[in-house]
């Protein structure tokens, strides 16, 4: 597309940023990304293999049981990395397979699109076989008939890095029939999105699947009873299957053991720093490393500016302060401060940057991409922008916060069809406690005889 | 619905290229039922023709033998499905929270003033087309942006000249 030559094309093009050097990333300590070259290229099934890969898929199939694989996740604590952070074993355990069951379907849900977050993009550019070897394992405990990548629209490269690996992993026998002399079978279908953030929901993911418009459905039944086209459905998030190969290759304690007392998570995740630090990008470190930790790797603030905030896994999780930067991240530790894990890349805010701004920008994200299913979401979100583009400008009126307050409650946990309106409610509802004077600054008037009247969604 | 789509197949006789029903058709075979095919079918068409027309709605709902209905539902939803003619060349800015908070609205406002047009607009010259979009996942390197196929970040204002005389 471009002819190459102007170096200002070459020096800004995208290119994912991994801070840790082949010298540094060990199978034992880093089952992620140790195969992963400096240079960035793919890693290549010959590569692939020269380094153990899909040996486990050899031994999984054909000496262990679906039973024994989702007792080692299980006994392994991994835990969902899309955010959520559930249990991938029990989640597993509770497919509907066996005697009686049709074959269903295993989606991985690369649909990447939370805000602050840019990990799975690295792992399926640059090394997709560790993907679909997870795919297979998941496939064989779930009794998986067929795989899906359901992998969004822009990620271009990704798209055919993946496709790449699946031919060449067909060819080589890892999918296909009677994958290693098991008997077992399974393909996977790569399928690429079209834009819209709630598609990376679950149950909105399925219906986008089906070729439907991406409202999410009502649970119960959970897709492991009824998913895609009625079959049991396992969703699983591009890193939690990645990290499948190496607890069944090296056992359950091998892996609980790499967060070691920090945390009771297995395993390690891909943390990582976006925001006004001083060196961007991604790390491989254990569960339960600190926010500290990685912002010191990423060399601190930029210009020796002061932190005033960061968001611990994305734009749908809660703000948190400095105070908090040595708090082990896992699931329940960031969870019982108030926020989430989410999916662990820490977005950092400065001292001078405004945080009813980032609650403006945040907010019109989260309103422009609620699919309009319930009404909390789809009316209140706006309204929320229309508040926070007043206090931005100063043009807030009294009583528009205590509004921002009771829109935060409504759109919580158990209010909506889905968790979109709690994910945008979190932020908010965190920066109004921690952040409070800086919305009273805003309120520039008495209010008004109008009132405060919904802005249709088209302006937001 | 159906009966107008259907009268605007009739009168601006919009055939599906032979190629593209072909692509279709080996879609149809990675699926339980022909509607899943709809959302690459709309793909495959505007690859071809840069945007979705109204007439291609009912011609692909022919060929997946799905109702006018289901299709036209679904080009409405999803964002990277174009209603409308775009430029030869789509840029998408990231508009998310890393990306604000690493001077977005500086580039957003170098690309209005640059290209002179506002989001949802293409240039007269029919070069460039303008979208807002969704986190690119290159929050470490924001500000982001895609033209086309390439994803670039982060872009400094003084950039986006020699950046965009690459797209022609
Ligand atoms: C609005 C919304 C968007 C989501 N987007 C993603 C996503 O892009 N990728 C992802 O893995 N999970 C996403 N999730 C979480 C999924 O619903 C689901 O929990 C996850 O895919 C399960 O996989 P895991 O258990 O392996 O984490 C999203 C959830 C919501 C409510
Ligand atoms: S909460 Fe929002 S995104 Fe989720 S179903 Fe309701 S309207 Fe749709
Ligand atoms: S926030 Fe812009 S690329 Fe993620």
């Amino acid at each position: 597309m471009t002819d190459g030559t102007p170096g200002t094309v070459n020096r800004v093009r995208y290119r994912s940023r991994l801070h840790q050097t082949e010298s540094e990333r060990k199978a034992e300590t880093h089952p992620l990304t140790w195969r992963l070259k400096d240079t960035g290229e793919r890693v290549d099934l010959a590569d692939y293999e020269a380094k153990n890969g899909y040996t486990v898929v050899k031994t999984a199939l054909n000496g262990q049981s679906p039973d024994d694989v989702i007792e080692s996740l299980k006994t392994a604590n991994l835990r969902g990395r899309g955010g959520a952070g559930f249990s991938a074993g029990l989640k597993w355990s509770l497919t509907l397979r066996g005697e009686g069951y049709p074959r269903g379907y295993l989606v991985c849900n690369a649909d990447e699109m939370e805000p602050g977050t840019f990990k799975d993009r690295l792992l399926m550019e640059q090394q997709p076989h560790l993907l679909i070897e997870g795919m297979i394992l998941g496939a064989y405990a779930n009794n998986s008939k067929l795989g899906y990548i359901f992998l969004r629209g822009e990620y271009i490269e990704a798209a055919q890095s993946i496709q790449q690996a699946l031919e060449e992993a067909r060819q080589a026998g890892w999918l296909g029939d009677n994958i290693a002399g098991s008997g077992f079978d399974f393909d996977i279908v790569l399928h690429t999105g079209a834009g819209r953030y709630i598609c990376g929901e679950e149950t909105a993911l399925i219906n986008s699947l089906e070729g439907k418009r991406a409202n999410p459905r009502a649970k119960p039944p959970f897709p492991g009873q009824s998913g895609a086209w009625g079959k049991p459905t396992v969703v699983n998030n591009v890193e939690t299957l990645c990290n499948v190969p190496a607890i069944l290759e090296h056992g359950a304690d091998w892996y609980l053991n790499l967060s070691g007392d920090r945390s009771s998570d297995g395993g390690t995740k891909l943390f990582g720093v976006s925001g006004r630090a001083e060196k961007n990008g991604l790390w491989e470190l254990p569960m339960g490393t600190t926010g500290a930790e990685i912002l010191d790797r990423a060399g601190g603030i930029r210009n020796g500016a002061k932190l005033k905030a960061w968001l611990p896994g994305g734009g749908s999780t809660g703000l948190l302060l400095p105070e908090h930067l040595d708090l082990p991240l896992d699931f329940d530790s960031i969870g019982n401060a108030g926020s989430r894990l989410g999916t662990g890349l820490l977005t950092v805010v400065t001292e001078e940057q405004s945080i009813v701004g980032l609650l403006r920008n945040l907010e019109e994200f989260f309103a422009r991409e609620s699919c309009g299913w319930c009404t909390p979401c789809r009316d209140g979100l706006p309204w929320s922008v229309k508040l926070l583009r007043a206090l931005e400008k100063g043009e807030g009126e009294e009583g528009d916060i205590e509004i921002l307050e009771m829109l935060a409650r409504d759109l919580g946990p158990g209010k909506t069809f889905c968790a979109h309106a709690p994910g945008a409610a979190m932020p908010l509802e965190s920066a109004l406690t921690f952040f409070r004077e800086e919305f009273e600054a805003g309120v520039g008037r008495k209010k008004g005889p109008a009132g405060v009247e919904t802005v249709p969604l088209g302006e937001v | 619905m159906s009966e107008q789509a259907d009268k605007t197949l009739a009168t601006d006789g919009f055939e599906l290229h032979p190629d593209d029903r072909a692509a279709i058709q080996a879609e149809l075979g990675h699926f339980e039922q022909p509607q899943a095919a709809c959302i690459e079918a709309l793909k495959i068409v505007q690859r071809r023709h840069g945007w979705v027309p109204d007439a291609a709605i009912p011609a692909i709902a022919r060929e997946l033998g799905v109702g006018p209905a289901a299709v036209e539902g679904v080009a409405t939803f999803y964002s990277l499905i174009f209603r409308q003619p775009v430029g030869r060349h789509v840029i998408l800015v990231c508009d998310s929270s890393s990306c604000y908070l690493t001077d977005y609205e500086m580039l957003r406002d170098a690309l209005f003033d640059h290209l002179g047009i506002q989001y949802g607009q293409t240039t007269p010259d029919n070069r460039f087309t303008l979208l807002p979009v969704c986190c690119l996942g290159a929050c470490d390197s924001g500000p982001a942006m895609m033209i086309d196929d390439d994803t670039y970040g982060p872009v400094a204002p003084k950039d986006l000249a020699e950046l965009l005389e690459g797209y022609s």
